[in-house]
């Protein structure tokens, strides 16, 4: 096994996910299932290949610096969960 | 002959000759989903009466003797991770069960403006992962010609309103396979078009290097009237393509002689139904009939595009669903912390696929994993790319299966998230490559749709609607 | 005196002077109402896609080619992944794989000696938005508020190479960059307002030996005098925690401006950003023409202009420091020099009044309603003799309140000096009449008391005799006196 249940439940803290005990042992299982499945990429000699950047080549793609009209304020905040005194109310920030 | 069943070129002459009302039309298919959709369910919202409001304004167009554009009219399904202003918007996931967006995605202010008429918002793998609609966060679409199979995926929804007769046409999306493959199960035509060829500005990101709108149709005419309609270069999208759009209705043509076709071997291999096989071999042959030179050519690291694809697309949508964290819309789940009611909103509201490719994306992109896997897939997706562009030196275009079996059981593949993925072996590459490609039906086995794909240069659609509107002529005959 | 020496090295954030944000076209104004300057962009909603703002690219170049940068001719954008409440995206779109500018530097002068500091890196990002929490601080409120006007606003991120070795050279580094990204007009850099933002890393070796020690970083600074004190503070801290015995732990720690101390900030752990290049914003390629370009409308920066004033119009290089120091005041020392071209005079006059008076009314150069052009009538008015130099600062005061003609407020008050003999040989007249000890004094030798003489005669005029005047004749008179 590369993958520790350790090691999981420190991804799932570095992804903001709440995993219960039966998770971590799934997931645990299905990353070990997935790297090993991933490592055939190993087989390849890609020592000489660069690796892609972009898809197509796309550059120099300017805005100009003129103001456009921001959304309403209520549209802005229309799906946010709770507000207060227009912004967005968070919890205790505890990180 | 049912309105629902016919391509939106008949339903337009129908208008122009006011045969028919915008309105009738629309009620016409509105009908045919109340009749329908209990047992398809390829819509998550329906939206009847925006749509009835729009048709009358249609109609009152053309009382004045506007001219009808070819879309004008038109009953849309759109996929639901494209955003509608003022109409939900949920990629089908509990996170999104309530997000309302503020504004249109291009294409959806494109269709708009030529006057489509939506009718819903489709139903999808929850943010378009999957491959046969069953991760939807609501319920699974099921396949038309088959309640108990799946429709395909991730696009399942759009592909079985157009083949339900629910949508004249609709939009889905296309990361790995989403608009070819569930096309190819619900014996629609589905398009793909070139990376950047239509705006991605108000597509909700699963791999953004990999995603692309596209269009569902009954024929390859009607194909051509949309793409004329959402292809163009974006203000508003930083890597739409800066290249011009021919009218893609000058390709409505059989004349294919001397056009060159490869038949790429590694597309035939293992897991390849037989029967699908002979469909294919038997397409080819009617293709040569027409003057086409059919040959077999390589792409040899074709497995290993695959597994390139996994790495990328999870790597990318760990960052792109970062963003739902419950604090500016959707679901949150209240708690005493923002830690904690991160970590609870987003356990809570992604459904398990999602997470294990977050989680698995999130591994790729460590410190500790980036070179061995993310920067090695980077260098696949380059020897993949390579690999189109030496075929492309010899070939206009290729043909493929657009999936390896029929439309499949639902449930049957649910338990093995990778079996799901690799089915896609036909559809990812071209994803991987930007290439523009496109799923037609040919045949069918058993009653269920076989569909190939055919795969042509970037930017270079007009030969896929060629060789489509062939065999299209192949298949009437 | 110390057996260690401190290694620091600055990150400082300026905003760019952009009328939009780096993606989207929402204004960056300050201080407007929360959430009333957010776009689906900067939001971060689902589906949004941000374009470059082009001002922001040049801007950046403008900067990075002031501080002498390399410039690069060909990057990109790549993604920080990190969760935080005023991070909407999950992700800041940053330059981390290849900075749009590298390798620069600047020359600063502390206690008289000339050091540079290289600049190891520059490049663009993107604000987050801002939160304000319920409570006295982020660990005893219940609840916080997100204001999102802030995020997407364009950045510069200067990252200095650890060559710094005290909180006076961090301060000098800090008040140079200032100088230069503001003659360059990349940037207002007003700490106050957020628009320039600095961390301190901080580590301490003994003296004579080459490898760093453990470091820690220093956040929370409000001032260039914030940050001085605080590495200040840090750098004795570790000394001490390492005479002690102890060990420095890599952390991040906060500067309490009240208590004058750093603070180790909770679970503020160095986290793996999981870097990447960004897909949806295009590549950026940068001609070498283009380049020189935006380096040709680079105006005089501060270390030339300060060559300037010392060789050109021959000032102590103490005044032209100080005058060089911020762009306003070199403006305003040119402008009035365009008019009264007496250098010292006008650096005197700077440097005693104006700079007293913006001191002690704790202002800016723009809000004082002083002229340049006044100014040097001022000066002028001085140099003729119409008004004393003492008479000139009071009329001065006035200017700097009002932004009066200073000819005007002369004429009004009537203050103009009174150099005529015949008016003031009555007034002397009297005054030797009414201080005959004093008189007797300075006839038997005694020097100082025609000081006191003529000081009787200023408060007579009420300041406004000219005091040589009236020193040359009080001599004549008294000497005649004596004679007679």
């Amino acid at each position: 096994m590369k993958i520790t249940e350790k090691d999981v439940e420190q991804l799932a803290t570095v992804s903001r996910l709440e995993l219960t005990a039966e998770d971590v042992s799934a997931y645990t299982k299905y990353l070990n299932t997935a790297l090993d499945y991933m490592d055939k990429l190993k087989k390849l000699d890609t020592s000489k290949v660069e690796p892609a950047q972009q898809v197509l080549p796309v550059k120099n793609v300017f805005r100009e610096d003129t103001v456009e009209a921001s959304l309403e304020k209520e549209l802005a905040l229309a799906n946010a969960p709770e507000v207060e005194e227009g912004s967005f109310k968070v919890p205790r920030i505890v990180l | 002959m049912e309105l629902t069943s016919l391509p939106i070129h008949q339903l337009h002459d129908l208008m122009v000759k006011k045969e028919i009302s915008c309105l009738e039309l629309t009620r016409a298919y509105l009908d045919r989903i109340s009749q329908i959709e209990e047992r398809i369910k390829a819509f998550l919202t329906v939206t009847a009466e925006e749509a009835l409001e729009q048709a009358r304004k249609i109609d009152e167009q053309r009382a004045r003797g506007e001219k009808l554009s070819p879309l004008a009219g038109i009953p849309v399904a759109v996929k639901d991770d494209i955003c509608t202003a003022g109409i939900k918007t949920t990629c089908a996931s509990k996170i999104l069960y309530n997000y309302i967006p503020p504004v249109d995605a291009t294409v959806v202010k494109k269709l708009k403006e030529a006057g489509s008429i939506i009718v819903g918002k489709s139903n999808m793998d929850e943010f378009s992962m999957g491959s046969s609609t069953e991760n939807s966060a609501f319920y699974p679409t099921r396949n038309p010609f088959d309640y108990d199979r799946a429709p395909g995926g991730s696009s399942g929804g759009s592909a079985a309103a157009v083949a339900a007769g629910e949508a004249a046409f609709a939009l889905g999306s296309d990361t790995g396979g989403g608009i070819r493959q569930p096309a190819a199960f619900c014996g629609v035509i589905g398009l793909k078009p070139t990376y950047g060829r239509v705006s991605r500005s108000g597509l909700i990101s699963h791999a953004s290097s990999l995603d692309q709108i596209g269009p569902f149709t009954s024929d390859v005419r009607d194909l051509a009237q949309i793409l004329n309609v959402i292809c163009g270069p974006d203000s508003q999208d930083s890597i739409s393509a800066q290249v011009d759009v021919p009218d893609f209705t000058q390709s409505l043509t059989v004349d294919i002689k001397g056009l060159r076709i490869g038949l790429p071997r590694e597309y035939f291999g293992v897991g390849l139904d037989s029967r699908i096989r002979a469909q294919i071999q038997e397409a080819a042959y009617k293709l040569e009939e027409l003057g086409a030179i059919c040959e077999e050519v390589s792409l040899p690291h074709t497995e290993y595009a695959v597994t390139a694809h996994y790495i990328i697309s999870c790597a990318e949508a760990s960052s792109n669903l970062a963003r739902y964290d419950g604090v500016r819309y959707g679901l949150r789940v209240d708690t005493e912390d923002v830690l904690s009611m991160f970590k609870k909103t987003r356990a809570q509201g992604f459904g398990s696929e999602v997470k294990r490719r977050i989680m698995l994306g999130t591994l790729n992109l460590s410190a500790f994993y980036y070179d061995t896997y993310y920067s090695e897939a980077l260098k696949v997706r380059t020897l993949n790319r390579h690999d189109f562009a030496r075929a492309f030196e010899k070939y206009d275009c290729l043909l493929t299966p657009a999936s390896l079996t029929t439309a499949f059981k639902l449930g049957e593949k649910a338990e093995d998230p990778l079996a799901m993925y690799q089915s896609n072996v036909c559809t990812l590459p071209a994803n991987l490559a930007g290439l523009p490609a496109m799923s037609l039906p040919f045949g069918t086995i058993e009653g269920m749709p076989v569909g190939l794909q055919l795969i042509a240069r970037h930017f270079d659609e007009e030969t896929l609607l060629k060789v489509g509107y062939a065999l299209e002529q192949i298949n009437f005959s | 005196m110390s057996k260690y020496e401190a290694v620091i090295g600055l990150e400082v954030h300026v905003e760019l002077k952009t009328n939009t944000k780096l993606y989207c076209g929402c204004s960056t104004a300050f201080g407007k109402e929360p959430n009333t300057q957010v776009c689906p962009v900067c939001l971060g909603l689902p589906g949004s896609t941000g374009v470059l703002n082009r001002k922001a690219v040049e801007l950046a170049t403008k900067a990075g080619l002031a501080l002498n940068c390399e410039i690069e001719t060909y990057t990109w954008f790549d993604r920080k992944n990190y969760y935080y409440p005023d991070l909407p995206k999950g992700y800041q779109i940053s330059q981390v794989f290849r900075p749009i500018a590298h390798n620069g530097y600047l020359d600063i002068e502390v206690d008289g000696r000339n050091k540079r500091i290289h600049i190891r890196r520059a490049h663009l990002e993107e604000d987050p938005g801002k939160l304000t929490h319920s409570g006295s601080s982020i660990t005893t409120s219940h609840s916080s508020c997100v204001d999102y006007n802030r995020s997407g606003i364009p950045l510069i991120e200067i990252v200095s190479e650890p060559e710094i070795s005290s909180g006076a050279e961090a301060k000098a580094y800090l008040e140079k960059l200032k100088a230069i990204l503001e003659y360059a007009g990349v940037s207002d850099v007003k700490m106050e307002q957020g628009s320039l933002r600095c961390d301190a890393n901080v580590s301490v070796r003994p003296l004579g030996t080459s490898t760093l020690g453990t470091k820690t970083e220093i956040k929370n600074m409000n001032s260039f005098r914030a940050v001085e004190r605080a590495i200040e503070y840090e750098i004795e801290r570790q000394i001490e925690v390492l005479e002690d015995g102890g060990e420095i732990i890599q952390e991040t720690r906060g500067w309490d401006e009240n208590k004058g101390i750093t603070v180790a900030m909770r679970n503020k752990e160095n986290p793996d950003y999981r870097c990447f290049m960004d897909q949806e914003i295009a590549h950026i390629e940068l001609t070498p023409e283009w380049i020189e370009g935006v380096r040709a409308t680079l105006p005089e920066l501060p270390d030339a202009r300060r060559k300037r004033l010392i060789e050109e119009h021959g000032l102590p290089a103490y005044d032209a420091e100080i005058i060089t120091s911020s762009l306003d005041l070199a403006e305003f020392f040119d402008a009035v020099y365009a008019e009264f071209p007496d250098a010292k005079t006008i650096s005197n006059w700077i440097m005693g009044e104006l700079l007293r008076l913006l001191n002690a009314r704790n202002m800016e150069l723009f809000e004082a309603k002083v002229t340049p052009k006044y100014f040097a009538k001022l000066l002028e008015l001085i140099k003729k003799g119409t008004i004393s130099n003492k008479i000139g600062k009071e009329v001065f005061e006035q200017m700097f309140e009002t932004g009066q003609d200073p000819e005007r407020i002369v004429k009004d008050k009537g203050l103009v000096q009174i150099s005529d003999e015949g008016q003031l040989a009555s007034i002397l007249t009297e005054v030797i009449a009414k201080n005959p000890k004093s008189v007797a004094d300075f006839q038997s030798g005694k020097e100082q008391a025609l000081g006191f003489l003529v000081g009787q005669v200023m408060k007579a005029t009420k300041g406004q005799a000219n005091p040589g005047l009236v020193n040359s004749m009080l001599r004549k008179m008294l000497s005649q006196n004596n004679s007679g």
